[in-house]
């Protein structure tokens, strides 16, 4: 539907809006995220939750401590590689659809512990990252930020066609394996599905 | 039909029936269209700590805590008699001094056939 048309008719008093809106709107509007922390980074998501910046006003203040009720993982912090294979595994546990914010800059790449060796340079390294935040740790503002964008890419998400999310298709892979600890590292050192990039190198800077 | 006394409880009932199934199947309608099921391993794994769960959740306790519970319970009722009987000795006649003697004694009884059985060793 032509987009003037609708703007023109709301004027009128008629609300025109098609199943699609509608969908995107309630997943939008109810996003659970999923009740775990990993570092400092955590607090900050906290203090979201909390009545001074409030992310109830976006219909995200139900955090859960199942992976089975929510639909996002906010990865709050510094993944060691002790730790990634328990998220991905939760990941694998949340039920279809299931977005991913990578908060800070430990969970982006590694942030100020990327030189070290138990830490794993990115969680998109194993599971598709919707949005990323930088920051050491990224204010609330930046959280509420990054959930509004996440709000906005739901919002634009198409229930037909070719452009169709991961979890509305068939045959899209729904599993992300897990990794397991190798000798040196996490074996393998990325899921390639999500992480194209060949790793290589020394085993501390990779 | 219509002129029964229960027609419009039956219609009722059918109305509330649709609105409970309704939603229901409408959610169902939409899963079957919209939201493809992609089990796995992983997922429908029981645990979701994110740790794989070990071992058998069918697994037998010991049950030398509950011996020593009941000989526990035996010097505790022990005590409760003793203190009373202890109080009114001197006023006692002979037949409730040997009743409770013999009330002592068969107590100790059950504890020497404990301790003949090795209840008493922790291992």
């Amino acid at each position: 539907m032509d987009q003037n048309l609708k703007i023109e008719l709301g004027k009128q008093g008629i609300f025109v809006t098609t199943i699609q809106e509608l969908y995107n709107w309630g997943r939008r509007s109810s996003v659970w995220p999923m009740q775990f922390g990993l570092a400092c980074c955590a607090i900050e998501m906290i203090a979201t939750t909390m009545a001074r910046y409030d992310m109830a006003r976006f219909g995200a203040e139900v955090f859960r401590p199942s992976p089975r009720q929510a639909d996002l993982m906010i990865v709050s912090g510094t993944v060691t590689k002790k730790m990634a294979p328990q998220v991905v595994r939760l990941y694998n546990q949340m039920a279809e659809p299931r977005y991913v914010i990578a908060m800070g800059a430990c969970a982006i790449s590694g942030g100020p512990f990327k030189q070290g060796y138990n830490v794993l340079k990115g969680i998109d390294r194993y599971i598709p990252v919707d949005v990323h935040i930088p920051g050491c740790p990224p204010r609330p503002e930046a959280l509420l930020q990054a959930f509004i964008t996440l709000q906005k890419k739901i919002d634009g998400q198409h229930l037909t066609g070719e452009d169709r999310p991961r979890f509305l298709n068939a045959d899209a892979q729904g599993e992300f394996p897990v990794p397991e600890q190798g000798a040196h590292d996490l074996e393998p050192t990325s899921n390639r599905g999500v992480w194209p990039v060949e790793i290589h190198g020394t085993r501390t800077r990779n | 039909m219509a002129s029964s006394p229960y027609f419009s409880l039956a219609v009722l009932f059918v109305a509330a029936l649709g609105f409970g199934l309704a939603p229901l199947g409408l959610a169902w309608l939409w899963a079957r269209f919209y939201a493809p099921p992609k089990p796995n391993p992983v997922k429908n794994a029981i645990y979701e700590c994110g740790l794989v769960s070990k071992g058998d959740a069918w697994v037998q306790f010991r049950s030398a805590y509950y011996l020593y519970g009941i000989i526990f319970l035996i010097f505790d009722v022990e005590a409760v008699f003793l203190l009373p009987f202890a109080v009114a000795f001197t006023g006692l006649s002979t037949a409730a001094c040997a009743a409770m003697l013999v009330f002592v004694l068969l107590l100790v009884e059950g504890l020497a056939w404990a301790w003949a059985k090795g209840v008493l060793t922790w291992a």
